[in-house]
């Protein structure tokens, strides 16, 4: 008797755009006519995350504003890998101001497009994570209170990637960066600091916060999509690994996202006028171990010994964010 | 060219004396320049304005050092700043006070200055006559007219009446009526607020 | 129409009617009295669709210009001193990326020591960033040069600071002539940008340029920047023809045909300065004074050509380049490189302290006896310095020099100045 294996694919996947799938169903990124807005060409690095993100999200933004969308973007890696003069990436109109003031620039754009009664145009402002938790911060927090009509889009890898990989207010604990070395009583960066950026948005009572991750493309841009159905200030806080500062396998790009996500460390959640309304669940836990040793910024954690204390503070944090957001509960929250 | 000094506190109304002494100079067909000195917002600190009245454009920007005519809404200034630093020999002092100005301490030292030039007004009482407030610097604009004569009373009210809507511009305009009126009837050598406050 | 007006409600107003779009603004003083009208008149709806904004601080102010101007909005912001230093990136940012910002500079004192009172040191501090910079000398002057300062950044696609001084004209009451809304649309036509974000032709704007043409954009800048030594007299003399007074302009010479000496500065000064041109001319002196209209760029063979046959020049600057001098009489002497006419140095009015003409007089009469020293500090308390620096030889003291000062001089507060 002769066998034939059979493949069957099934919905609900990771996997981008499945023939399976109804057709509102697919993703921005699976359809022909996706805009590109970040084209093929910038120089991004081999596996970088942000790259993926930016095209994900504003693809999708494209998408639901009907093509009529105008992007501000802070000084970082992703404004300079897509901007190298004489060349652009970008197929849409595009401005880069200052490092700091990205949301204020966004807010500028919002107001000018309403003076003239522009109403169709839609602003995005994106950012990695340095421009948005440190140094875009005043900006930001102004843009949210005053519910200026700005989708805001962090792109958060973690540290000042573009110059170096310096830490930041996001840096997580433990983190070797090149201001937070892997020497001295605590090696790495300090467990205790840096801030959340989510939370803080959701404490000025915005419209809509949510945070995503490159690891699973169809929650990203259902997120967009219904931020930007929206009005007021909104902000999307986007997880994109940084192969080069995190000191992991360019290939393990999604791997390493997911892991993230997977661990209960980033957890991905909604939530409206400050209050959390939905989470995505953890399909299979996994201890933070598999996250961390798939990275050398953490090696340290384990040679030429293992961490334990530092392991399990990593690991309490991860059980929080479990706890905080239900995000194994077999129901709502 | 007449030059005006004015010093009170900050929330007395002193920068709009300046102002509303400048409209009313202005309303009379004069140039006038009215601008203040001061430091930041903050009620009680001591606040000085100046007024320049003159028939040609005013060009100058200097502070008034040579007052020719001081008005001085907070009597209780007057030992603590220098407030008659450089007041002409027959330059005018208005004060806004009940007491005299022996029992204020400066009969002395005003005794040199030209007795019609000279007159202390109970413009806070007239302010709370008119405004349910102590409000010196409308009565002592009304007084500077009947004083000096470089405005007269009419323009005073004007500038009051565009500056102040309704009721409380004519309220504004019959208060400086009465310290107008306060300087005509205490002629040369009557140095006292006290008549009119006894009146009352 | 005619009344009596502060200077900055007169800017306000005037402001307004060039049909702003987007406006942001921070309070600071003396600005507040600025932004304070503006924003009433935008809530209250007599600016048609222009949007105010209330921004965190004066960097997120120009920021928000800076996206507004970007897509295609007539902006408008005003700051000073200290704000003016905290949006200091934004200011380059925005000359650099060509966007016809019009900004007020209501001139005060950078600290530390902090003071709010008017000097020059702030719009000078940033002189160099590309923006054109006019200075006024009265009220009025401050309310017409904001109609041409719209109608110059637009034409040029150069940002412009239109500076007056602090408390001096902020604050300040005198009769002002505020043309109507049809007479500035007249003057003043629509912004039709050269660059925009809009979706129907995307751009991008902002990108790195490395060292291979970056030495060619500065230079095309300052090239363009140049242009306005021959827009600006071009605006007012369109200005007079419309408007019917002298506003504006690169220069204003005051009484020099035959002056040996020529007394120069920048803003409200100038108005005291002919005071005492005047007072010297009833002695006998033949002295003349000219007001630099527009500082940036700065129109130095225009004054090299007017200032040509004089004896000498005596700059009156209310700033201080601390370690050199200073900074406007840098200019002019470069303006007169090779001529053989001395150029003094006289710094006044630091911190807003009062310029008078007795002591503008004396200084005068020094500097023609030659007996000036150079720079020259207008009405310095020597007494006080003297016995600071005396002090200082005893014991050495670090830390803030103000409240060294106070230490010295005991009793600063009460007088009159």
């Amino acid at each position: 008797m002769t066998t034939q294996r059979i493949k069957f694919y099934q919905t609900g996947t990771y996997t981008a755009g499945n023939r399976l799938l109804d057709d509102e169903a697919r993703t921005v990124q699976s359809r022909p006519d996706r805009t590109n807005s970040l084209n093929s060409g910038h120089r991004a690095c081999q596996g970088c995350g942000e790259a993926l993100g930016a095209r994900y999200a504003i693809d999708a933004a494209m998408r639901a504003a009907h093509k009529r969308l105008i992007a501000i973007n802070a000084t970082g890696c992703l404004e300079v890998f897509s901007s190298p003069y004489p060349e652009s990436a970008w197929q849409i109109p595009w401005m880069h101001s200052l490092f700091g003031n990205a949301p204020a620039v966004a807010s500028g754009v919002a107001a000018a497009l309403r003076a003239k009664g522009h109403d169709d145009v839609k602003v995005v402002a994106q950012g990695g994570d340095g421009a948005t938790v440190d140094i875009g911060f005043g900006c930001l927090s102004g843009m949210f209170e005053r519910n200026d009509e700005v989708l805001y889009i962090c792109y958060d890898n973690e540290a000042y990637m573009n110059t170096g990989i310096q830490r930041s207010g996001a840096t997580p604990p433990f983190a070797r960066t090149n201001t937070t070395q892997a020497v001295g009583e605590a090696p790495g960066n300090l467990l205790g600091t840096g801030k959340n950026v989510p939370r803080i948005a959701m404490a000025h009572g915005i419209p809509y916060v949510a945070t995503a991750s490159v690891a699973d493309l169809h929650d990203l841009e259902a997120k967009v999509a219904t931020a930007m159905g929206m009005k007021g200030a909104r902000y999307i806080h986007i997880h994109v690994p940084c192969p080069l500062g995190w000191g992991s396998d360019p290939a393990h790009t999604m791997k390493v996202a997911r892991m993230a996500v997977e661990s209960g460390l980033f957890p991905l959640f909604e939530a409206r006028a400050g209050r959390v309304v939905d989470r995505t669940k953890i399909r299979r836990k996994v201890s933070v171990e598999r996250y961390l040793e798939l990275q050398t910024r953490f090696k340290h954690l384990f040679e030429p010994c293992r961490n334990d204390e530092a392991i399990a503070a990593i690991q309490a944090i991860a059980d929080e964010h479990v706890a905080t957001y239900g995000l194994l509960e077999s129901e709502g929250l | 060219m007449v030059t005006v000094r004015i010093h009170g506190r900050g929330g007395q109304g002193v920068v709009t004396a300046a102002e509303l002494l400048s409209t009313a100079a202005f309303t009379a067909g004069k140039q006038a320049q009215a601008f203040p000195s001061f430091g930041s917002e903050r009620m009680g600190a001591p606040v000085m304005a100046f007024c320049r009245i003159d028939t040609r454009m005013i060009r100058t920007r200097e502070a008034v050092t040579h007052p020719d005519v001081l008005i001085v809404q907070d009597p209780t200034l007057l030992h603590q700043v220098e407030l008659f630093a450089g007041l002409s020999g027959e330059g005018y002092v208005l004060i806004n006070s009940t007491f005299s100005l022996d029992e204020l301490g400066i009969g002395e030292f005003l005794k040199s200055m030209p007795s019609d030039h000279v007159s202390v007004v109970p413009a806070s009482d007239i302010g709370i006559k008119h405004l349910r407030r102590p409000i010196a610097n409308t009565p002592m604009l009304g007084a500077f007219a009947a004083l000096t004569g470089v405005i007269d009373l009419a323009a005073v009210q004007s500038a009051m009446r565009q500056k102040f809507p309704g009721s409380l511009g004519e309220a504004n305009a019959a208060a400086a009526k009465d310290g107008y009126d306060h300087v005509v009837t205490h002629p040369a050598g009557e140095r006292s607020g006290k008549d009119h406050a006894r009146a009352n | 129409m005619r009344a009596q007006i502060e200077g900055s409600q007169a800017v306000a107003e005037a402001v307004v009617l060039c049909r702003p779009e987007v406006i942001a603004a921070y309070p600071i003083s003396p600005q507040t009295h600025i932004v304070e009208r503006l924003s009433r008149m935008v809530k209250g709806g007599e600016v048609g669709r222009c949007q105010y904004l209330n921004v965190e601080s004066e960097f997120g102010a120009l920021s928000v210009l800076i996206g507004a101007s970007a897509a295609g909005a007539r902006t408008y912001t005003a700051t000073t001193s200290q704000g003016l230093l905290f949006m200091a990136e934004a200011v380059y940012n925005a000359a650099g990326l060509g966007l016809p910002i019009v900004m007020t500079i209501a001139n005060r004192a950078v600290g530390a020591p902090i003071n709010i009172w008017n000097d020059h040191s702030d719009s000078m501090a940033l002189r160099d960033a590309g923006w054109i910079q006019l200075y006024a000398e009265t009220c009025q002057e401050a309310a017409d040069l904001h109609l041409q300062a719209f109608r110059l950044a637009e034409e040029l696609s150069c940002p412009v600071m239109v500076c007056m001084d602090g408390y001096i004209l902020t604050h300040a009451y005198e009769p002002i002539d505020l043309p109507d809304q049809s007479e500035v649309d007249s003057f003043l036509p629509p912004f039709s940008p050269v660059q925009v974000l809009d979706p129907s032709d995307p751009i991008s704007i902002g990108a790195m340029v490395g060292p291979e043409a970056f030495t060619e954009v500065k230079y095309l800048a300052h090239r363009q920047h140049l242009r306005a030594l021959t827009l600006v007299p071009d605006i007012a003399d369109s200005f007079e023809q419309q408007f019917h007074r002298e506003s504006g302009g690169l220069y204003r010479a005051y009484r020099m045909t035959d002056a040996d000496t020529v007394i120069i500065a920048l803003g409200s000064v100038i108005g005291t300065i002919k005071d005492t041109v005047d007072e010297l001319r009833d002695e006998g002196i033949a002295i003349g004074c000219l007001k630099v209209g527009c500082y940036r760029p700065f129109p130095a063979m225009q004054l090299r050509a007017v200032l040509e046959s004089v004896t000498r020049v005596i700059v009156v600057e209310k700033d201080l380049a601390v370690g050199i001098g200073g900074i406007v009489s840098a200019d002019v002497r470069m303006a007169l490189n090779g001529l053989p006419i001395p150029v003094h140095t006289v710094i006044a009015g630091l911190g807003g302290r009062s310029i008078s003409a007795e002591s503008l007089k004396h200084m005068v009469r020094d500097a023609r006896a030659e007996r000036l020293s150079e720079p020259y500090f207008l009405d310095l308390n020597m007494r006080v310095v003297d016995e600071e620096l005396a002090r200082r030889q005893e014991e050495r003291q670090a830390g803030p020099l103000a409240e060294q000062l106070i230490r010295a001089v005991k009793a600063i507060g009460t007088k009159v100045v």
